[in-house]
């Protein structure tokens, strides 16, 4: 057996006149954590794809323990030697966990399907990797923590050692980070090996062995993790010196000046939540992913109906659940899931960008200004305004969500996890447009698990169990306000 | 075991242009065929490209393509509706019974004739309001409700007719079937009309292009501000009321409204709009492409029966001749159909 899990040489991929991968290669070793980073484009996806056999690149090789990789038609062996977690699920979510856990295996090898003997090899699998839901639930039921231990139990079911996580914790609140780092760490010492993708760096050194970084689709370097230091790791991802510099707006001015208030909001899963917003305010929600924070702000946006309350901008009312009416008076939003909500995948940048936007007539060429317009602004890497999303990286998809939300100009903006899938650099950039909108006498929600886009904020108010429990004001300790979202803080001072 | 880095290369911004114009003319894509078709017939009979011939297939293929072009939005939007065919017998039907009096077969209603195209139109809204009603405010599935719409309809005009055909029909459906402007029927002139606004709306207006956005994820398009289901409700309406267009003109065509008026197109029009590159899955294809599939699925018929394809063979040969249309454009465009 070799010494490395999987080696890639010489692979270069390209798309149309994109060139996704360069000449670039990786090495993994048996039983470690490798880190792979890079600028969004970079091209980690493309690589995670050829390593799971899913694209055939245009030249290179892939080996995993040493013996070539089997021909792409053979999924199932590429099965036993690769999994991955991708970025979007890959389980069928109107199938039981157990059925999806031996999904097109469901025979255990009998020829007829045995639905008791299914359901008793599920509950042994589930309970060797610790995964407390049950067999019999709907996938669709569980939540994106679950979803994800299912997938990997399935993975290491499979018989496969080495397993690839491609942004894992992007969607995940704190402590199902934590839970899932504890697993990754207890499974390693089983002699799982794990290639993982992540741009928050400081996972990366919590887990991770060694890293690999990427950039413009080339290979920087491959160094352990140990030896890297944060900013020379970001160094590497970005080619330019200096560390990050997110904008804090300490000196931002503020004024008295109400532009959004929210009476007594109740909705599914939060109640009596009241809010002030003045001109070139930034207000932060924290809270875990059940705490409403996500309901609360989708109701302020229109997208849910209130049960009771009120949502006003510049005095005059909105009416709930009426996105339109709420575009209309001005409040723009980066909705929770980019998949999901903030993108048609078969239209072009152009035409995502400007969606909520455009007037009666569309002008081919005026969206397609517009689109270049966008693309530079949040620096988005594409071929250009006519290409289809769904060629886009994780990380420049959701910036095109970010000049979606921004194209009207909207005096309140709702930012739903803004930064989800970007890279530090344009991470530091998105929450630099934060601040620059708000200097310009914009009030913004945001709404975030990630301190560093709670950083920007003014004030960040704490969700538990759908209503406000504190009140941070600038200079909060993480630790504070991390036991303030867990609810483990002692007084619940301070209401509002 | 730090590791050799290559050196930092900037890879230059790609110039990006090929694949994306390709992308741009994906619509032009059945010209060629359709120039190919053409040729054949040409070859095959000296008569194929003599205008009053080439007339005829447009004359043809003009209630066909307006029914395409309405499915094509609808599915466009995300939904479909199979019940189009039967509204383009039922409306005209309906209007002409109950304007007729009983002796022709109609209803002793006696309504005024000038009252049967503002009838029948008026049909077309209610047949499509109602399917929306169903499928969007009810939250019925939108292949069954329009399934058993299908069925509904046809029955509701066998009912009404007593299975026999009525004859007589109004002027103004007479008119509309037979007159020609500037020297082409006026079916084809509603037709070119009625692409020509549908092409723009879809390409140049903000309502036109949220179709393509409600078919692509309705839930972005929801949070974008779109009011989804207004949209589609208008689209259903708009399909059927180009349904009664098209039962409108056959009727005037025919100079009578048969039991069975519109039967079986449905095929035909599911058929063109997926040679002509409209995604049954939604948010995909243009109009321009659903028509040129309709041109394309008239050379062929147009060929076939020039050559004298003789009674019994020639539904079976319709039928193969759509699968390998469907095959050729499989190829043609070098896309997957969905
Ligand atoms: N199917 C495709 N068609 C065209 N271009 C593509 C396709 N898939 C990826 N690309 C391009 O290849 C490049 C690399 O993309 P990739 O998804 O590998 O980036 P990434 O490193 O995973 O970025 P992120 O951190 O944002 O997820 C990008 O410029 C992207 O636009
Ligand atoms: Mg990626």
């Amino acid at each position: 057996m070799s010494e490395y899990a999987a080696v890639a040489r010489g692979v270069t991929k390209r798309f149309g006149q994109t060139l996704a991968l360069d000449d670039v290669g990786i090495e993994i070793r048996a039983g470690e954590s490798h880190a792979l980073v890079g600028r969004n484009g970079a091209g980690k996806s493309t690589l995670v794809s050829v390593l799971t056999g899913m694209q055939v690149p245009d030249a290179g090789e892939v080996s995993f323990f040493g013996e070539p990789a089997p021909p792409v038609a053979d999924r199932a062996a590429w099965r036993r030697h690769v999994a991955c977690v991708y970025q979007k699920s890959t389980v069928v979510p109107e199938l039981s966990v157990a059925e999806n856990l031996f999904i097109n295996r469901q025979d255990l090898g009998g020829g007829l399907i045995s639905w008791r003997k299914l359901r008793r090899e599920a509950s042994s699998l589930l309970e060797t990797y610790d995964v407390a839901v049950s067999p019999d639930e709907l996938v669709s039921a569980l939540t994106v923590e679950q979803r994800q231990l299912v997938e990997i139990a399935r993975a290491l079911s499979i018989g496969s050692r080495f397993v690839i996580l491609d942004e894992p914790t992007a969607q995940l609140d704190g402590p199902a980070i934590e839970r899932l780092f504890d697993r990754l760490r207890s499974l390693q010492d089983k002699g799982v090996t794990f290639l993982f993708i992540s741009h928050h760096l400081q996972e990366v050194y919590e887990v991770c062995q060694t890293v690999t970084v990427y950039r413009d689709a080339r290979h920087v370097v491959t160094a352990p993790v140990a030896e890297m230091s944060k900013p020379g790791l970001i160094e590497a991802m970005t080619g330019e010196a200096g560390g990050l510099n997110v904008p804090g707006g300490d000196d931002r001015p503020s004024s008295g000046e109400e532009v959004l208030r929210v009476s007594s909001l109740s909705g599914e899963h939060f109640s009596d939540v009241s809010l002030l917003v003045t001109r070139g305010e930034v207000i932060g929600l924290a809270g875990s992913a059940s705490s409403g924070k996500h309901e609360f702000a989708e109701t302020v946006y229109g997208l849910r109906r209130p049960s009771l309350g009120t949502i006003s901008v510049d005095g005059s009312a909105v009416r709930g659940g009426d996105v339109p009416a709420a575009l209309k008076a001005g409040i723009g939003c980066v909705p929770r899931d980019r998949h999901q909500q903030g993108l048609v995948l078969d239209l072009s940048i152009a035409e995502n960008a400007t969606m909520s936007t455009a007037g009666s007539f569309v002008w081919p060429s005026a969206q397609r200004s517009a689109g270049r317009a966008a693309i530079a602004a949040y620096d988005v890497k594409a071929a250009g305004p006519d290409q289809p999303v769904s060629d886009l990286s994780g990380g420049n998809q959701q910036k095109v969500v970010m000049a979606r939300a921004l194209a009207g100009d909207p005096s309140v903006l709702v930012l739903i996890n803004p930064t989800a899938g970007v890279d530090v650099k344009s991470k530091e950039s998105l929450l630099g447009v934060v601040d620059a909108q708000a200097r310009r006498g914009k009030a913004a929600i945001v709404v975030s698990d990630e301190l560093d886009d709670l950083r920007v904020c003014d004030r960040v108010l704490v969700l538990f169990h759908g209503r406000v429990v504190r009140e941070f004001d600038r200079g909060w300790r993480d630790q504070d306000l991390i036991a303030a979202i867990e609810g483990i803080a002692g007084e619940m001072d301070a209401g509002q | 075991m730090t590791k050799a880095m290559t050196p930092p290369v900037r890879t230059p911004p790609p110039p990006a242009k090929q694949r994306f114009r390709l992308a741009r003319y994906q619509d032009l894509a059945l010209v060629p065929v359709i120039l190919i078709l053409l040729v054949i017939g040409a070859v095959l009979s000296p008569i194929f490209l003599t205008p009053a011939n080439l007339i005829a297939v447009l004359t043809q293929q003009s209630e066909l393509s307006l029914l395409v072009l309405g499915q094509a939005m609808i599915l466009i939007v995300g939904r479909m509706d199979l019940s189009l065919e039967s509204t383009v017998g039922l409306a005209p039907a309906l209007a002409v019974a109950l304007i007729i009096p009983a002796s022709a077969g109609g209803l002793d209603v006696g309504l005024a004739a000038w009252l049967a195209l503002p009838l029948c139109l008026l049909i077309g809204v209610v047949v499509g309001g109602v399917n929306g009603f169903l499928i969007l405010k009810v939250g019925l599935s939108g292949f069954m409700v329009t399934l058993g719409m299908l069925t509904l309809l046809r029955g509701l005009q066998l009912a009404i007719t007593e299975g026999k055909s009525l004859i007589d029909v109004p002027e103004s459906f007479l008119y509309l079937g037979s007159t020609t402007w500037l020297g082409l029927p006026a079916a084809v002139w509603i037709c070119v009309v009625c692409y020509a606004v549908g092409i723009f709306v879809l390409k140049y207006l903000r309502a036109g292009r949220s179709l393509y956005a409600i078919g692509g994820n309705s839930e972005a398009a929801r949070a974008a501000g779109i009011r989804v289901d207004r949209v589609v409700w208008t689209v259903l309406v708009i399909g059927s009321v180009l349904a009664v267009v098209a039962g409108i003109l056959m009727t005037g065509r025919l100079g009578s409204v048969a039991a069975t008026q519109g039967e079986g197109m449905i095929f035909q029009v599911f058929a063109a709009a997926v040679i002509g590159g409209i995604s049954l899955q939604g948010g995909k294809g243009t109009l321009f492409g659903a028509l040129s599939g309709v041109l394309m699925l008239g050379l062929v018929e147009q060929i076939l029966r020039l050559q004298g394809v003789s009674g019994f063979y020639i539904q079976a040969s319709y039928g193969a001749v759509i699968i390998l249309a469907l095959v050729v454009t499989r190829f043609a465009t070098g896309q997957k159909q969905e």
